[in-house]
């Protein structure tokens, strides 16, 4: 449940998230984000100030960039600027409290703009209106004008955080397939682009087969399996520069399903050899290879707990797929999944406290997320296919592919919340399957 | 309507063939992996061609949902795949291993490699030698039918024997 905590009660201590100001005796603007959400917060976001004539589209932007991050959440509802009764038209005058609290506003975020050349200077407030006063300092962020969204990114972040008290998931990107063509022709390529669909760049042409890329932990490289070579392998790819190279390459074998160890260094993932799939580690650097798991049945889809003690993985073992827990050095598996149906694509929160999987049962699909041991499954979506779920870099949203049914069907990406509210569809320039989103960027 | 242009397609790559009696199909392994979809060389009346292979005596198997099992009429194509790679006898082959889209897509490359691991396995107990076989899974990315019912996923759901020469490493 989301609490809205009014205005009167007391400020829940929000540890190390943000520096806290010296205000914060009076139990101001307060979201806690628990168990599902009921009304979400109204807040107002009036165009930045321009501080220049350049920065005059500009500052609107920002603002509408600021609103699309919060209100995409759910946890917030914009009130548009008709129902304003006074305009913010400087960024240093003293807020009219009154009038925001008429329209009923409960944050109010101020900002302005300055553009000199290619340089961007965004600085920003927010406003516990109920409260009187403002919610943190303000801050400011310089860029350049093409990094215009990330800057609105950071200050959503910024505002996310002082009113939930965690931290944010704007400012990151999200390395994708992107599909064209009819289902028995697809082309797939690698593609990446920012959360929200916008600045959409390819990373690979679509000459080969790619599938499933996936984030490293500080964002700067992808891992991903490619066809090109005939046969399954998987790549590493920089980002910055979109060099690459195979990483692990055995004749005869197939390998897919990597994953990134959370310190960057070594990589789990599956490796078939003679119609038998288990899972295998590999230093990245070294290119030494450890056998991970020694089984006759499917091991595949491994990914790591957080602190890297962990792997969870999903195997058939059983008779039916289903999910396990091993220590990330091998040996003894612990069963986690106790559901009917079969379980893929376990990925372990960012937080360390859930575990986000696909079922399937009973001809439908779903996303779910369950306790580290198992317990508490909850299924948040239902359709024909769906799978393949990541994370939101704060723990709180999951995105995942959903493909719709019949000879026409089509890929597309998808968000929800972890408490199965807020789903919405990512646009894309084209079909979109195998999101893996990244860590928020420095 | 897509579907329809690709047939219209095949049937005119066929004819083709048929009239230039083309030598030997290349493979080198890069294709798209519909190699079985492709324009087959050769005479379907010629036992020693590869649309021979591909049409009379049969290219894929089919499998039952999550099985990887060899059904009595898979066996009797495996049978004449068989018989016919060991009458010709410089043809080497990569088997593809497929799955239909209920499943996800790392599972179904794994399930896919076992079905193509199971094809090899048994070509190699009909006396071909194992490293004329070589395996490929698609996993789901690959249909050949693209309908969401089980008439489409039952021919999806398949190893597929596609005929190279000169295979290399």
């Amino acid at each position: 449940m989301m609490r809205l905590i009014g205005t009167f009660m007391m400020m829940l201590v929000a540890a190390g998230l943000f520096v806290t100001p010296a205000q914060a005796q009076n139990g101001p603007l307060r979201i806690e984000i628990t168990d599902g959400v009921m009304e979400p917060l109204p807040y107002a976001v009036p165009d930045f100030v321009p501080e220049n004539g350049a920065a005059s589209q500009m500052a609107v932007n920002i603002a509408r960039v600021v609103a699309a991050d919060l209100s995409g959440t759910g946890l917030f509802r914009e009130i548009g600027k008709e129902a304003y009764i006074s305009q913010i038209t400087s960024f240093s005058s003293p807020v009219e409290f009154a009038d925001w609290r008429a329209i009923n506003a409960q944050a109010l975020i101020t900002g302005a703009v300055a553009v000199e050349g290619d340089n961007v200077t965004v600085k920003f407030r927010v406003w516990d209106v109920f409260g009187g006063q403002e919610l943190g300092n303000g801050l400011q962020f310089a860029g350049t004008t093409g990094g215009w969204r990330r800057m609105a990114h950071k200050v959503a972040d910024e505002v996310y955080s002082r009113i939930t008290g965690e931290s944010g998931y704007f400012d990151s990107r999200v390395v994708f397939v992107s599909e064209t063509g009819p289902k028995d022709d697809r082309r797939k390529r690698l593609a990446i682009m920012d959360y929200d669909g916008a600045n959409v760049q390819y990373l690979t042409d679509s000459t080969s087969l790619v599938l499933a890329p996936r984030f490293s932990p500080t964002g700067d490289r992808v891992l991903y399996t490619s066809f090109e070579s005939g046969f399954p392998r998987i790549y590493i790819l920089d980002v910055a520069n979109v060099g690459r190279r195979g990483l692990q390459s055995r004749e005869g074998t197939m390998s897919f399903a990597p994953r990134f160890s959370p310190d960057g260094q070594r990589v789990v993932f599956s490796l078939e050899t003679g119609g038998n799939t288990d899972i295998y580690l590999i230093d990245i650097s070294t290119g030494a290879e450890t056998r991970l798991t020694r089984a006759p049945s499917i091991e595949t889809a491994p990914s790591y707990s957080p602190d890297g003690s962990q792997i969870v993985f999903e195997s058939d073992r059983s008779g039916s797929r289903q999910l396990y827990v091993m220590p990330a050095t091998g040996g003894e598996a612990q069963r986690i999944s106790q559901g009917s149906g079969n379980y893929g694509t376990p990925v372990w929160s960012p937080r360390g406290d859930l575990i986000a999987f696909t079922k399937q049962s009973k001809g439908r699909f779903h996303i779910g997320v369950m306790k580290t041991d198992g317990s508490a499954e909850r299924l948040l979506t239902a359709s024909f296919l769906e799978e393949g779920p990541t994370w939101s870099p704060n723990g709180r949203v999951i995105m995942f592919t959903r493909e719709t049914q019949g000879a026409q069907g089509q890929a597309s990406l998808y968000t929800v919340d972890i408490t199965g509210r807020n789903l919405k569809q990512v646009r894309t320039p084209d079909g979109a399957s195998d999101p893996s989103w990244s860590p928020l960027q420095k | 309507m897509t579907y329809l242009a690709k047939s219209i397609l095949l049937v005119a790559g066929l004819s083709l063939a048929a009239c230039t009696n083309a030598g030997r199909f290349d493979n080198d392994g890069t294709g798209a992996g519909a190699g079985s979809d492709a324009a087959i060389a050769g005479s379907a009346s010629d036992p020693k061609s590869p649309l021979y292979f591909q049409q009379a005596i049969g290219d894929r198997v089919l499998f039952e949902v999550d099985r990887q099992t060899l059904d009595d009429e898979a066996k009797r194509v495996l049978d004449g795949q068989a018989s016919w790679l060991t009458t010709n006898a410089d043809y080497n082959v990569i088997i593809e291993g497929h799955a239909d889209e209920q499943g996800t897509r790392e599972y179904n490359l794994a399930l896919g490699a076992r079905r193509a691991s199971a094809v090899r396995e048994y070509l190699i107990s009909r006396g071909i030698s194992s490293n004329r076989l070589k395996t490929v899974s698609y996993g789901k990315e690959r249909p050949i039918e693209i309908c969401s019912e089980e008439s489409c996923y039952a021919k999806n759901r398949r190893a597929v024997t596609v005929l190279a020469s000169g295979l290399t490493g």
